[in-house]
């Protein structure tokens, strides 16, 4: 079956039909937000980006220290985040992103304990500092393996002005090993993004080019901006080193604190989330003029694009290790193609998500047979959007920052195959009788880049789309009626 | 670069002096921006000319966020080309006005407003009362602190208390006290008193700035004194003040004194008189049925 091609017409009708139900001023302001696609990125279909979301709509959005704690910071094993505030911020977003990490949880991996400060009331009346010092002090004694901490500031040390700097410092000082202040207080900004770039810059202050590798070699790369979620970063590696080049930081997935303070040294930086680490990449470019490329490992068309890519700045030598593994891997591709490929062709795809992915997947769903009739960035910014546009079929809608409402309203009219976003769809989805897969956290599975997630991506893809199900129940209301 | 701030008493003349005193900097041929650190937004007036600038937080709350907001929106240049900030604030009664110090001074470090300048000043609201007012003595920020103070009590008080703050924040980051600043109330053995509080804080009256209703004058205009009337003997005092500012070399970590020791030191120049300890909780005497 091949889906109904849909016309920018057609979509725009259905974008003026859906948004037709807000008042007037916010239906103004969203039609800026909602276009159909344009494959030549015209004017006048550019979706307009990173701006405050509409008050009293539901939002998928996080905020600044969801961003830099979630994301970038969080991930490092061994350093401990500490959540300073009060208990919540840190305690109800514990565990939720899946960044795996080698090594022993509690030892010498940190990634998935909540260290709070657990601010009270007198904190905040009198202030923090002499707290987090103290903090800092039973962190080294307790952990004595932790290489580093960094403070995550929630919003009430913003408010109340304490010092984090001074006392990061004084700590750095005084225990031997970085401490960095990171202020991403959640008021800051309007999503995670601005989260993700406090983050780049705490680790540009604090971090970069502090430290020596003991040799060096011209292969030397970092792969940035994977997160390891379900072991990413362990398959992309994979690749990398298949390629013959060697992998000298991750960051931030199963990364490490030595990791953040060489990767100055890395002959070439490849960026696979180019949201949430350009800033970085950008900085080492300006401070010790290494390249960086954006690179996609989801899915064999966009893999072996990307190795080929990669390769061209290194000599013959990794040329020619690069189709030495590109064909190595053929077989195992076409494998993936036959058992799932005809489960799954045709099918089509709604998408949702966060920073990089609403483009990056499509590639993945496209060697599948299947295709994206829509998607859209949570906190995504114009550079996202223009990367986007030749990525997508011409007309399918795209959304920026999408309310419940129109998510919903889109999967009733386009009925997709399966919706692809994060937890607070889900159940939607779930309840609409619509597949659907978690696109932040693989839904408990993982790794989606690299040769081996593929056929992971092709399974889950599979068993969501193909489930019986959804077959065998109705909502209880529909039930109802029946009889 | 040097970054100063200027505390004192709430109504002692910071903002006066301070306008006057970076306008003689400006007109001995120095680069200087003053950072507004109040609510009530009036730390630049007499260098623009104008009512109270748009600050900082008053635009971004307008344009939705700071992150939208242009330096140039918020940073006006006037007399001798000083560069002028508002960092702005809540009404009172209201929202929390020590955070709008923090995004302010935060949104002009990310935006290059500190390149080519050789004074930055801070005018700060009269207490430090929370985090956000002790934003511009923090490290990397104003070095160099100048307490305005007068012979009169509170002025005193609240003197002693700032070097109390400043205390704190030079073991954690550095700042100095750079010297009291008479501005003088015509109160009796003023500039004495005001030397021998100095000397026990660890620090010098850099200046002791003559009343003179000049400066009423000039504030009526809303202009400095420097460019109001720039031969008058006050512009001088000013002007002398920016010169011992320039040249200061005596940047100390200050010595509080302790209640106790103060209120002697009042009681020793006649301020205040020696309490007397019997009549503390004793009722006025009955008259009734007497």
């Amino acid at each position: 079956m091949t889906p109904p091609v849909t016309t920018s017409a057609e979509t725009q009708a259905m974008i003026d039909d859906v948004l037709s139900a807000y008042p007037p001023k916010v239906e103004k302001d969203r039609h800026k937000h909602v276009k159909p696609n344009d494959q030549s990125g015209g004017k006048e279909c550019e979706v307009k980006s990173n701006v405050k979301s509409r008050p009293g709509i539901m939002t998928m959005r996080g905020c600044a220290y969801a961003g830099s704690k979630g994301v970038v910071w969080g991930p490092i094993k061994d350093l401990i985040s500490i959540s300073h505030g009060p208990v919540g911020c840190g305690q109800y977003t514990w565990g939720t992103r899946r960044n795996y990490a080698n090594g022993q949880l509690g030892i010498d991996n940190f990634t998935v304990m909540q260290i709070t400060s657990d601010f009270q009331e007198k904190d905040i009346v009198f202030g923090g500092d002499k707290k987090l010092a103290a903090i800092l002090d039973e962190l080294v004694e307790v952990f004595p393996l932790a290489k580093g901490v960094s403070v995550q500031s929630e919003c009430p040390i913003g408010l109340i002005g304490d010092d984090i700097d001074a006392v990061s410092n004084e700590g750095t000082k005084r225990l031997g090993l970085p401490v960095v202040p990171v202020k991403c207080e959640g008021f800051r900004g309007i999503s995670q993004s601005l989260g993700h770039h406090i983050a780049n810059d705490a680790i540009r202050d604090h971090m970069l080019g502090s430290r020596e590798l003991p040799e060096q070699t011209p292969y030397d790369i970092t792969l940035l901006g994977d997160y390891n979620i379900g072991g990413d970063a362990w398959a992309s590696r994979k690749i990398l080193e298949d390629m013959g080049l060697r992998v000298i930081a991750q960051w931030s997935g199963d990364g490490t604190v030595n990791e953040m303070a060489t990767a100055h040294l890395a002959k070439l930086n490849v960026l696979h989330c180019y949201r949430s680490m350009n800033y970085i990449a950008t900085t080492m470019e300006e401070r010790y003029g290494t390249p960086w490329m954006e690179f996609n490992f989801f899915g064999p068309t966009k893999i072996v694009e990307s190795m080929r890519k990669i390769a061209e700045f290194f000599d013959d030598t990794i040329k020619e290790k690069t189709e030495a593994a590109i064909a190595s891997y053929q077989a195992f591709f076409d494998k993936v193609h036959e058992t799932y490929r005809h489960r799954l062709e045709g099918k089509t795809v709604m998408l949702a998500v966060g920073g990089l992915r609403p483009r990056h997947t499509v590639g993945a769903y496209e060697d599948l047979g299947m295709e994206v009739i829509g998607t859209g960035y949570e906190f995504g910014h114009k550079d996202d959007y223009t990367r986007s546009y030749p990525e997508l079929k011409q007309g399918i809608v795209v959304y920026d920052d999408p309310t419940a409402y129109e998510m919903e309203e889109f999967a009733r009219r386009l009925k997709p195959d399966l919706i692809g976003a994060g937890i607070k769809e889900k159940y939607v989805s779930h309840k609409m009788r619509t597949p659907f897969r978690q696109m932040h956290s693989w839904d408990y599975s993982g790794p989606y880049h690299g040769v081996d997630g593929f056929a992971i991506f092709a399974r889950d893809m599979d068993s969501a789309v193909n489930s019986p199900t959804w077959n065998l129940f109705d909502a209880p209301w529909a039930s109802a009626k029946k009889g | 670069m040097r970054q100063l701030a200027f505390y004192g008493k709430g109504g002692i003349g910071k903002s006066t002096t301070q306008q006057n005193t970076m306008a003689a900097l400006a007109e001995r041929g120095n680069r200087v921006m003053i950072v507004g650190c109040d609510p009530k937004a009036d730390s630049t007036r007499l260098i623009l000319h104008s009512k109270a600038q748009h600050t900082v937080i008053e635009k971004a709350a307008e344009k939705g966020s700071v992150e939208d907001l242009e330096l140039e929106e918020v940073l006006l240049e006037g007399a001798w080309n000083i560069r002028c900030v508002e960092s702005g604030g809540p009404e009172p009664g209201v929202g929390c006005a020590g955070r709008g110090v923090i995004t302010a001074i935060t949104f002009l470090e990310e935006n290059g407003a500190y390149e080519d300048l050789d004074f930055v000043t801070y005018d700060v609201l009269g207490d430090v009362v929370c985090g956000g007012f002790a934003m511009p003595i923090r490290q990397g920020k104003a070095q160099e602190i100048y307490i305005v103070t007068s012979g009169e009590m509170m002025a005193m008080y609240a003197a002693n208390n700032i070097a109390r703050g400043i205390l704190k924040y030079a073991h954690s980051g550095g700042v100095r006290l750079g010297g009291l600043i008479c501005n003088s109330r015509q109160t009796d053995r003023e500039d004495e008193l005001i030397i021998e509080l100095a000397r026990r804080l660890n620090t010098q009256m850099i200046h002791f700035v003559p009343r003179d209703n000049i400066v009423q004058h000039a504030e009526l205009r809303r202009m400095t004194v420097i460019e109001y009337s720039p031969e008058a003997d006050q512009a001088n005092e000013y002007r002398e003040l920016a010169r011992k500012i320039e040249e200061n070399d005596m940047k100390t970590i200050p010595t509080p004194i302790s209640m106790d020791e103060l209120e002697e030191l009042l009681i020793d120049f006649g301020i205040m008189e020696q309490e007397d300890e019997t009549i503390v909780g004793q009722k006025a005497a009955s008259t009734v049925g007497a």
